[in-house]
């Protein structure tokens, strides 16, 4: 099948579905790739990079006439015009806020992959491009409020004088807010962060953030997603926003929840509070903005000198970066739906990851898909069965510790002292071997285990010795044939113990080096 | 000076030789030594028996028992030689069973000699000691085979669930004092083989109801065992040389035990007994989600971009034979810069310190294989984590979930690292049976197949 690769019609937009090095793994599927000259000029891919990687270059009509059609942003009517029939359309389309487009691509004989409708199960997180756009958003966040904000992010102590840290706030620790965190404390800044998931305090703690808890209680998240909060947690999650942002010189926030307008988190009264010069970056003002006075896609100054960026184009700000994730993701789908290797695509609805892509399947509308489930969540038993575990092993009585180690005293010192003839000879001897054996092993290296279990092996084949004496008896009378025979197995199966055992031990020692 | 008194003073030679051999053997610096002072010792011991013998027996014996030992070092030898160091768990227990075997051969022989005492209750004492000899003989012999059929996979390695199967370990016991007793009042050969049954009987019983999880244990158990073997047959034959070198071999086995056990949270005394008090582990069904497969290039690029790597190898690297391409893909990760490391539990593979053998074995140098402890607190700061064949000691559960099986065991943290690979050939569950939720941890990885391929694809790779 031919795959072809859009150049991307919109105002602003300079990602492209597909780089040289995503081509070539298209190629290597079995597909053949038509790019659209000049596609990727914007991310600094030039045609010529395409054709060495295997693609050829072709006019709009070319690219659009191709059984497959990769592309970035959603298609206008007339792109849709352009579509063969039968083909497929693998782009964002936004399927939950989109719903007369989805009616519109359903009118015609067409498949259509929305890449923003990927399932947040572990398996497909490869190919999942809101995770690797926010990444870069995030990431491009703190780079944009770096360049707004009037000082270092890390602190430091010159010739000249001491330079305080920058002090961070990012509201939600999703894939954004990581990467938000990530960059932002990699440049040496203080990092908070606030999520209604306490499943991600360890995760912003990893990266190098702070994590502020929320306490009121929350359901865990089932899908990955952060849900609606409760009354009560917004109203001590706004007290914290306050106090922060009178502390912190940038915030950064990435609250979203899926298909609902983003819920506002900083106030105007807040926004008042902060410092003159300090930065806030709004990455949700595409949905309406986690914060009072941000405009989308504009940069605001507000009267106390707070700068409010709204930027919604924050992923195709690094737009090289921006395609050659956005073109693996599509790829990784690619390899999923192609599973011969063979250039032919291929949907299997049994496979959540696909049925949940494909939002309209030869023409028929397949959207939405039947919810998926994604067991993040850890049981939440633990605490208590581990405090029945505790109760029910009571620590030993000392008293009965005693009384055991005294029981053992008094039978070694009867047995010792009524024993007659040479027992109580055998009993010293043996008692002293016993203490030196646990002495002399005590601080074995574990590596040397083997070894040591190997030669003492070798060594409690000394009972040969014992064999040897029973053998040599001439005293025995009517059963010395027995004795005679069973001593000579004996022997045998001792000795090769002994010489087994030592050969074997060397053996592995001489393995050993530094 | 007679040829007995000479004897008498070798043997203390040999003992004090067989004490600086075990303690040779803590340390890598002097384990040579120590293995040469073993050596050295045992040579004594036999050539002054023989000396002993030659002295005061006819010829024919000496020619038989010159034949017995050449034909035992030659076994020995050829043994010692052939075996690949994955197959020494099976060898050193199956060694075991020889000296159990030797231990109840001379319980016998000493009853059978019908030897002539001063007083009855010299006599009575000699009887209980062929007892006691040939019990703990038989219970070695037959616990022995039994471990070594489990660790050549020859028998299943699921614990042998007889029902009331402590009140059959503590009833030999009671039957064992019993028949004693009996056999102290009357002596006769049908007591003889009955408590040779018996003993038989209980050691097949008390290893074939210990799951394969617990073998390393096992194994060092029985070597104890045949140390105390050879120490009831030291107070038999009035020899303290066998006291000596029994005792030691005894307790030092038990204490290698101990610490086993220790490493395991498992408590001594349900290893020793024969699985006394385990309970049959609930199958759970817990939905764990889904896991993520990667392939070996993915693997070599991770590798390549990383500053400090974990390599935690488990019994399925010594099933696999990968040591030798794990060796080889440490060395090139070296070359470039990347810090390897190993990190050893204690009970990795089916003997304490199996994995160590088997990374020296492949010439990987043992100062940066480290044991869990050493490791455990920097894995957090580890870029990559490759498990290699290792299941049960990196299971989270056993940290994390109180009503897991293996809860409270310690384990290597490997999930607190970057990036965790996991080689394994399915996802079926471990060795104790209980499934991994490591495997379904987001910063996991599963690279299937077999891990000696798998490692030389990664090696390719790179």
């Amino acid at each position: 099948m031919k795959i072809g690769v859009i150049k991307e019609s919109s105002a602003g937009e300079t990602r492209v579905a597909g780089t040289p090095a995503t081509v070539a793994q298209l190629v290597k599927l079995g597909y053949d790739v038509v790019v659209e000259s000049g596609a990727g000029v914007a991310s600094s891919f030039t045609d010529e990079a395409y054709v060495e990687a295997g693609a050829a270059t072709g006019t709009h009509a070319e690219a659009w006439g191709a059984d497959v059609v990769l592309k970035v942003n959603a298609p206008t009517s007339d792109e849709i015009g352009l579509l063969a029939d039968g083909a497929t359309l693998v782009s964002l389309i936004a399927p939950a806020l989109n719903e007369a487009l989805v009616d519109e691509l359903a009118q015609r004989n067409l498949t259509v992959l929305a890449m923003d409708a990927v399932p947040r199960i572990s398996r497909a997180q490869s190919m999942d491009v809101l995770s690797s756009m926010a990444n870069i958003a995030g990431y491009r966040a703190v780079v944009e409020a770096a360049h707004e904000f009037g000082r270092f992010f890390t602190g430091q102590v010159t010739a000249a004088g001491k330079v305080p840290p920058a002090k961070v706030l990012v509201a939600g620790a999703g894939v954004a807010g990581l990467a938000a965190i990530g960059a932002a404390s990699s440049l040496g800044a203080i990092v908070r962060a606030t999520d209604p998931r306490p499943e991600v305090a360890d995760q912003v703690k990893s990266i190098g953030g702070e994590y502020l808890k929320v306490d009121v209680e929350q359901e865990v998240s089932t899908d990955g997603y952060a849900k609606a909060t409760s009354e009560d947690y917004d109203r001590r999650a706004a007290e914290i926003y306050s106090e922060q942002a009178a502390d912190v010189d940038i915030i950064i926030t990435t609250a979203l929840i899926p298909g609902r307008a983003a819920p506002r988190l900083i106030t105007e009264a807040d926004v008042a509070a902060m410092k003159p010069g300090s930065v806030i970056v709004d990455m949700a003002a595409a949905q309406g903005g986690n914060v009072a006075g941000s405009v989308a896609g504009e940069k605001v100054v507000t009267d106390n000198g707070v700068t409010i960026l709204g930027y919604t184009d924050l992923a195709g700000r690094l737009p090289t970066q921006a395609s050659q994730l956005y073109g693996q993701n599509l790829v990784n789908l690619l390899k999923l739906v192609t599973p011969g290797k063979d250039g032919e695509l291929t949907l299997d609805f049994d496979d959540v990851v696909q049925r949940g892509v494909t939002v309209v399947r030869d023409g028929e509308k397949t959207w939405p898909p039947p919810p998926v489930n994604v067991s993040a969540a850890p049981a939440a038993a633990p605490a208590v069965a581990e405090a029945k575990k505790a109760e029910e092993k009571p620590p030993p009585n000392p008293a009965v510790k005693w009384a055991v180690m005294g029981a053992g005293v008094l039978a070694l010192f009867l047995i010792t002292a009524f024993a007659p003839g040479e027992l109580p000879k055998h009993f010293t001897v043996l008692m002293l071997s016993v203490v030196i054996g646990f002495y002399v092993i005590g601080n074995v290296a574990h590596a040397l285990h083997t070894p040591l279990m190997s030669v003492t092996n070798a060594i409690s084949g000394i009972i040969v010795v014992g064999a040897m004496l029973q053998i040599g008896g001439s005293t025995y009378g009517d059963n010395g044939t027995v004795i005679g025979v069973l001593s000579f197995v004996a022997i045998l199966v001792a000795s090769i113990n002994v010489f087994g055992g030592f050969a074997v031990t060397r053996r592995m020692l001489s393995m050993f080096s530094k | 000076m007679s040829t007995l008194s000479a004897t008498n003073a070798a043997y203390l030679v040999a003992a004090l030789l067989f004490i600086l051999s075990l303690a040779g053997l803590s340390k890598h610096e002097t384990s040579r030594n120590g293995v040469l002072y073993g050596i050295v010792g045992m040579t004594v011991a036999l050539v002054s028996t023989f000396v002993l013998l030659a002295d005061k027996a006819d010829s024919k014996p000496v020619l038989f028992l010159l034949l017995a030992v050449a034909i035992g070092a030659a076994i020995g030898l050829w043994q010692a030689r052939i075996v690949e160091m994955t197959g020494m768990p099976e060898l050193i227990a199956m060694l075991h069973s020889f000296v159990g075997l030797a231990a109840v051969l001379v319980g016998w022989n000493s009853y059978l000699a019908h030897e002539s005492f001063a007083s009855d209750s010299l006599e009575n004492i000699h009887h209980a000691e062929i007892f006691i000899g040939i019990f703990i003989g038989a219970v070695t012999f037959t616990g022995s085979i039994v471990a070594n059929l489990k660790l050549s996979a020859k028998m299943k390695s699921a614990p042998l669930m007889l029902p009331g199967k402590n009140a059959i370990n503590l009833g030999s016991l009671a039957l064992f004092a019993v028949l004693t007793g009996w056999f102290v009042a009357t002596p006769n050969l049908g007591l003889l083989i009955a408590v040779t049954a018996l003993a038989l009987a209980l050691g097949w019983h008390l290893v074939a109801s210990i799951g394969g999880g617990d073998m390393p244990v096992v194994v060092s158990m029985l070597n104890s065992y045949s140390g105390w073997a050879a120490a009831a047959s030291g107070f038999l034959l009035d020899n303290d040389l066998l006291i000596v070198t029994g005792a030691l071999v005894g307790s030092s086995g038990a204490y290698l035990s101990y610490i086993m056990c220790q490493a395991m949270n498992r408590s001594f005394i349900s290893v020793i007994a024969g699985g006394f008090g385990l309970e049959v582990s609930s199958s759970d069904d817990t939905d764990y989600g889904e896991h993520r497969e990667t392939n070996a290039e993915d693997v070599a690029d991770l590798l390549k971009n990383a500053s400090s790597v974990v390599i935690t190898p488990g019994y399925g690297m010594a099933v696999a034979q990968a040591q030798y391409p794990v060796a080889d893909l440490t060395k090139k990760l070296r070359e470039r810069g990347v810090d390897v490391k190993f990190g050893i539990h204690p009970v990795a593979g089916r003997l304490p310190g199996h994995m160590n053998v088997l990374l020296a074995e492949a010439k990987v140098p043992y100062d940066i294989v480290l044991e869990m402890d050493e490791v455990n607190d920097d894995l957090a700061e580890v870029d990559v984590v490759l498990v290699i064949g290792a299941n049960d000691t990196v299971n989270p559960a056993a940290a994390e979930d109180p009503s897991s099986p293996i809860a409270g065991m310690p384990v290597l943290r490997v999930w607190e690292s970057k990036d965790v690979i996991v080689f394994k050939r399915s996802m079926a569950a471990g060795y104790a049976g209980v499934q991994n939720p490591l495997f379904f941890r987001d910063n996991t990885q599963m690279l299937f197949g077999d891990a000696k391929d798998r490692v030389e694809d990664i090696i390719r790779a790179l």
